[in-house]
């Protein structure tokens, strides 16, 4: 369809290839596998079996990596186009989950918090829901793109305030819900043996690409994430921009809020999706894209966010305490950073020409 | 009519630094005068005022080790989670290995220090974007917490308790209680402790060469390089500087608390920048200072107070009202720069015309 | 003067991934000589300079300080070239807006470990009034003008006992009043001894002030000469490598005439900015090609920026081809077929982190709409064919455009208008700070555009550049329009007088 580059053999294309940026999330995730290999191979083991329903669910710690970090990769498409337009990251994601989790699980109850039966279809809750935590976006980047805060700082209101609002709109009880069809979103649909979230995601990922491909979104994103005053002078109005970056965010947060508030069929505001947001700039900046905005690759970030799964799953896996987990994401993260930092790499090139200059009869790479 | 342009011309000399910090101190000021006005008695009395420091004595800390890095144009948001380490760590040597307070004290400085040093290094020397870094150093200061211990428990060693419960009187500023007794305004040592740093921060930010190459890093990397200030070295000293802080605030906030925790100061990292930016820092680099920040704090509490006083007391009006406070005080800084920004502009206009 | 040496360099080389920057160069400064360093962009004149300010680290070579051949100087920080005395003023403003005027000259070299504002705020007010800037040392430096920043900055390098003064390109934000000032202290320090190395891209003042002249060609040395001893047209050959019967081809074209009758492409009454200018009327004619002349801060560019909705617009009616229209954004005037190519390169320009095939495409995607991106292989043909048109040297279509030098940076941005199709096209100092041979390209260009019928604005801070291309010449002043010149009037002389003003002729 498009014009290739002149493939002028194998070797140049792999070449390409690995200065993508997409090889570093490829990279932190076949040094995973590899581990498993070694250790237990028993973590790629899948097998398919029935839920208390009766229903056929394909279960396994690499299903349980593709279910639960689905989430983490829907946010990451939005945190990744808000890291591009303005250059910073909304850390109020978290805190939007739960106000939108909150107004899905207030209009699908009413005002009774553990109804017979749902007040309203899930598809009316599901929309109301999103159009809250889209307001909330559109609150976010207004303040960015308008009042040109930081985005970091903008973001620390709702993040400070989301959460005491969500328990607001409740008036802080705890709504349940107990219908069958709202568990299918955070779990299975009955005959259908791959995760919900996982599906949805997939959905995610297609409606991105589409966006990608048929609106100028991506380049208008870099071009102000790089230049604003160029990107003013070339027609383009920098703030309607940011604000559409923070409004997708908006809508991507609004379906994390669907699948969290369905897996467990309610809502506990301090808890649910905590630290989501430090996850999901973590997986944009695994995906090696700039945080200080520009350039951007989607489909790393999407994987960057798998990759951070795989590593949550793979500590479970190795019986770390939930709340210990952080402790060794974060020296995987700093080691994987350091690697990757333009001075450690310089240093490292400099010290294997040194090496290479020391003994010229060396390996002929 | 020449009031007004004198007051113009005066606001138009001033520094950014200056002008924000005078906006805090007056809001906090105004504020005040409203509550004791408003909502009488309780506020009248000096006592109110220590509490609210007495409560907030380790965030004024963490908040000046931030404002430090907030001046150079960086970001840490590790204070929080250092400060549970520093607890839990502490909690757990004078309990369960009978250590005393020394050696406890030693161990918040040198956990401060340890994360001072690497974040420094890693920022300043390998220029990995501050916010990642530090975003590491909360979970792993998070994470270590939970292993150093799972559960909360209140530390019961003598010499600790001892040192936990001095009150220092402030003479002269007591009041009687109701039964016409009379009852000195005390502070705690953390307040003392705080003050102190507050005052040789501002000192240190002001009049030390060190002091002032920290505003100009944040102002203007590039041109500071070009200055012949060390930049690299500038920076490695901020987060320096603000690990150290955060455990000696670490140790101030355990010496409230009295326990260790794991869910210690959860969310004291956003406080801590949230009082800052209230207190006239802004996170572009350059400016701001201590003093500010002090009135950031006590700002920011002191509407929490306020809000739970009028019958607000629902768990979540504290965080909105904060949120607006914050909200608020962003928009009036970007205006205020904003249109300094068009003056300034359109001065140098006439001048070149 | 004393003809000792006070700064060697020998065998300077330094390497970037892929360019050799500086080659086996050499240089000689003597005290009390105003040194002037020439030579195209990507001569390697900066490099140099960072090289002697220790912002770069040479890969070999050495610098001897004060004739002391026994020991070669390492600098490897600025800190280390102001302990050297060798101060820097550079052509960007490299000081910190947020920290007041005093601060900025005795930052990062005041002795001691305390500051006491008081002596510092009196040492600078001595300072500043010495060199007649009026400025007060307390003021935050963000709310002066650029022309006192770079005073600032001036006052700073002077005031550092330093015997080696480096002035990158200082004047570029000067009005003539404070160059003259400059060249007045330039006199003084070199009666001091002290050596000063200058580097300007204007000739005039090259000859005005300096002693010798040094010019480096693709990171070589070419040669030192006195500048007495060196005409004019012999330094251009030998910044260019080659004699200049381009220029004079160029010079022997009669600007475009334009056709009086037609209505005007672009017609404005009374248009006036948020940015300080006085309202004006302005005109132009299919195949015309017009210009705007003044000093620099006269208002010149704030004009264009007005034509262009760059600026917010506060007043004036528009009609293009006749018909009213509104232009307030910048897309408005795309949308009425015009074309701006901005005067600060770097900063309204370019997007550095994108490639060329995007930087040339964007404008055109802009006007096409949000939802109608072309697909990639129609950006590359685009693309390409404007490298080819305009011969841009670019490694490929996605090489980042930051990695291009400043000239084919321009002709990237160039070929981004071009690609609109215009019919009325602004170009607002697309000469500057690129080399002579690119300077004619561009030249030879507008003529060709505009003989094929499109209308182009020009401005130039030179004005040989401007006779040569413009067929009417709008003189600004203060901020306002004050003259009109066309026909034999576009002579140097008349120019000079009408910007001049004052006789009321």
């Amino acid at each position: 369809m498009t014009a290739k580059p002149n493939r002028s053999g194998a070797g140049a294309f792999f070449a390409g290839l690995l200065r993508h940026q997409i090889m570093i999330p490829l990279a932190a995730m076949l040094l995973l596998t590899i581990f498993h290999l070694i250790v237990d191979r028993s973590f790629f083991s899948i097998s398919l079996m029935h839920n208390v329903n009766g229903d056929p669910v394909l279960t396994g710690s690499i299903i349980s990596v593709i279910d639960s970090g689905s989430e983490l990769a829907i946010l990451a498409i939005g945190m990744t186009l808000v890291t591009a337009a303005s250059g910073g990251q909304d850390i109020s994601v978290g805190a939007g989950i739960a106000i939108s989790g909150s107004v899905i699980l207030r209009v699908l109850c009413g005002t009774n918090p553990s109804p017979e039966h749902m007040q309203a279809p899930i598809i009316v809750a599901f929309l109301i829901g999103c159009l809250a935590a889209a307001a909330c976006g559109a609150f976010n980047g207004a303040l960015v793109a308008f009042f040109r805060l930081q985005p970091m700082v903008a973001t620390l209101i709702l993040f400070t305030a989301g959460r005491s609002i969500a328990a607001w709109v409740n008036n802080n009880r705890l709504p349940v819900v107990n219908d069958i069809e709202f568990k299918y979103f955070g779990g299975y649909i009955p005959g259908i043996p791959i995760p919900t979230p996982f599906l949805i995601a997939i959905v995610c990922f297609i409606v991105t690409w589409a966006m990608l491909k048929f609106t100028n979104i991506g380049l208008y994103a870099q071009a102000v994430g790089i230049n604003e005053k160029t990107s003013r002078l070339n027609g383009l109005n920098p703030a309607v921009i940011k604000l559409t970056a923070y409004v997708i965010l908006g809508l991507c947060v609004g379906v994390c809020g669907l699948i969290k508030t369905s897996r467990v069929g309610s809502i506990n505001y301090s808890v649910i999706a905590k630290d989501i947001e430090m996850d999901a700039i973590l997986a944009v900046a695994l995906g090696g894209n700039a945080l200080s905005g520009g350039k951007f690759s989607m489909s790393a970030s999407v994987l960057g966010a798998y990759v951070i799964q795989y590593l949550t799953t793979t500590l479970y896996s190795l019986n770390v305490r939930p709340a210990a987990i952080s402790a060794y994401k974060a020296v995987v993260v700093i080691l994987l950073v350091v690697c990757s930092a333009p001075a450690v790499r310089e240093k490292f090139s400099r010290l294997m020409k040194k090496a290479r200059a020391g003994k010229p009869s060396g390996s002929a790479a | 009519m020449t009031a007004v342009k004198k007051i113009r011309g005066f606001l138009r000399n001033m520094s950014d630094t200056n002008l924000l910090t005078s906006i805090t101190v007056f809001v906090f000021i105004v504020m005040y005068l409203i509550a004791i006005f408003g909502l009488g008695e309780g506020f009248t009395k000096p006592q109110t005022l220590f509490n609210i420091m007495n409560a907030n004595a380790a965030l004024i800390i963490l908040s000046c080790g931030l404002t430090l890095v907030m001046i150079s144009g960086g970001i840490d948001i590790s204070v929080g989670g250092v400060t549970a380490l520093v607890s839990m760590c502490c909690a757990v040597h004078l309990d369960y290995q009978g250590g005393n307070v020394l050696t406890a004290l030693l161990i918040a400085l040198g956990i401060g220090l340890a994360f001072g040093l690497v974040q420094g290094y890693l920022i300043a020397y390998l220029e990995i974007q501050p916010f990642i870094v530090t975003l590491a150093g909360m979970f792993f200061a998070r994470g270590l917490t939970t292993i150093v211990h799972t559960d909360p428990f209140n530390v019961q060693n003598e010499g600790f308790l001892k040192l936990k419960d001095i009150r220092i009187n402030v003479p002269g500023l007591g009041s009687y209680n109701r039964h016409g007794a009379y009852i000195d305004a005390y502070v705690e040592i953390g307040v003392i402790v705080a003050l102190v740093i507050v005052a040789l921060m501002f000192v240190m930010l002001k009049w030390t060469r060190t002091g002032r190459s920290f505003y100009a890093v944040g102002g203007n990397r590039q041109s500071a390089l070009m200055l012949g200030i060390n930049v690299r070295r500038t920076t490695f000293l901020a987060h320096l500087t603000c690990g150290l802080l955060a455990g000696i605030g670490g140790f101030v906030y355990f010496m409230h608390v009295g326990s260790g925790s794991p869910s210690h100061a959860s969310g004291e990292e956003m406080n801590a920048i949230a009082s800052s930016i209230i207190g006239g820092t802004m996170l572009t680099g350059g400016v701001g200072n201590v003093f500010g920040t002090l009135f950031g704090v006590l700002a920011l509490s002191l509407i929490k107070t306020i809000v739970s006083s009028i019958g607000l007391d629902q768990a979540w009006w504290k965080d909105i009202t904060v949120a607006a406070m914050l909200c608020i005080f962003l928009i009036v800084q970007s205006v205020i720069v904003a249109v300094r920004k068009r003056i300034g502009v359109s001065a140098s206009k006439q001048k070149t015309g | 003067m004393g003809e000792k040496t006070v700064l060697e360099l020998r065998g300077i080389s330094k390497a970037f991934p892929g360019v050799k920057a500086l080659q086996n160069v050499d240089f000689t400064l003597h005290t009390g000589e105003i040194h002037a360093l020439m030579g195209e962009n990507g001569a390697g004149k900066s490099t140099l300079i960072k090289v002697l300010t220790g912002v770069y680290e040479r890969d070999e070579g050495q610098i001897y300080l004060h004739g002391d051949h026994s020991k070669s100087v390492q600098i490897h920080s600025p800190q280390d070239a102001q302990q050297a005395g060798i101060s820097t003023v550079y052509q960007e403003i490299s000081l910190c807006p947020n920290l007041s005027v005093a601060e900025n000259i005795y930052l990062g070299r005041s002795e001691g470990r305390l500051i006491s504002w008081r002596s510092m705020n009196k040492k600078a007010a001595k300072l500043l009034e010495s060199l007649g800037i009026a400025v007060s040392p307390s003021q935050q430096l963000a709310g002066c003008s650029i022309a006192v920043q770079q005073m600032v900055a001036i006052a700073r390098a002077v005031d550092m006992e330093c015997s080696v003064l480096i002035l990158d390109e200082p004047t570029s934000s000067l009005d003539e009043h404070e160059v003259a000032k400059l060249f007045r202290l330039m006199r003084d320090l070199r009666e001091r001894g002290v050596g000063i190395i200058f580097v300007t891209h204007f000739l005039d003042q090259v000859y005005e002030v300096c002693d010798r002249i040094t010019v480096l060609r693709d990171g070589r040395l070419v040669g030192s000469y006195d500048a007495e001893a060196l005409p004019r047209v012999e330094l251009v050959s030998k910044m260019l490598g080659k004699e200049l019967d381009d220029m004079a081809d160029i010079k022997s074209e009669i600007p475009a005439s334009a056709d009086d009758k037609t209505v005007p492409v672009y017609e404005a009454e009374n248009l006036c900015s948020a940015e300080g200018i006085a309202p004006f009327r302005f005109y132009i004619r299919r195949g015309e090609v017009n210009g705007f002349t003044g000093l620099l801060g006269s208002g010149r560019s704030e004009s264009v920026r007005a034509i262009f909705g760059a600026d917010k617009v506060t007043s004036g009616t528009v009609r293009v081809n006749g018909k009213p229209v509104r232009i307030h954004r910048p897309i408005d005037a795309m949308r009425a077929g015009i074309g701006y190519l901005p005067e600060d390169r770097k900063r309204d320009g370019i997007i550095g982190d994108l490639s060329v095939r995007d930087n040339i495409i964007l404008a055109l995607q802009v006007k096409r709409g949000f939802f109608r991106p072309f697909s990639r292989a129609q950006k590359i043909r685009f693309a390409e064919k404007y490298i080819k048109l305009l011969d841009v040297k670019t490694a490929s279509v996605n090489t980042p455009i930051k990695s291009l030098s400043g000239g084919n940076q321009q002709k990237v941005i160039l070929g981004r208008w071009l690609l609109t199709e215009p019919q009325y096209l602004i170009l607002d100092e697309p000469t500057r700070g690129i080399d002579i041979g690119t300077k004619i390209d561009i030249q030879k260009l507008v003529l060709k555009l505009a003989s094929e019928g499109m209308s182009v604005t020009f401005i130039s801070s030179e004005t040989d550049e401007m006779l040569r291309t413009c067929s009417r010449l709008l003189v600004m002043r203060d901020r306002r329009l004050v003259g009109e010149l066309t026909g034999d009037q576009l002579t140097q002389q008349s120019i000079m007088k009408t910007i001049a003003g004052g006789d009321g002729a």
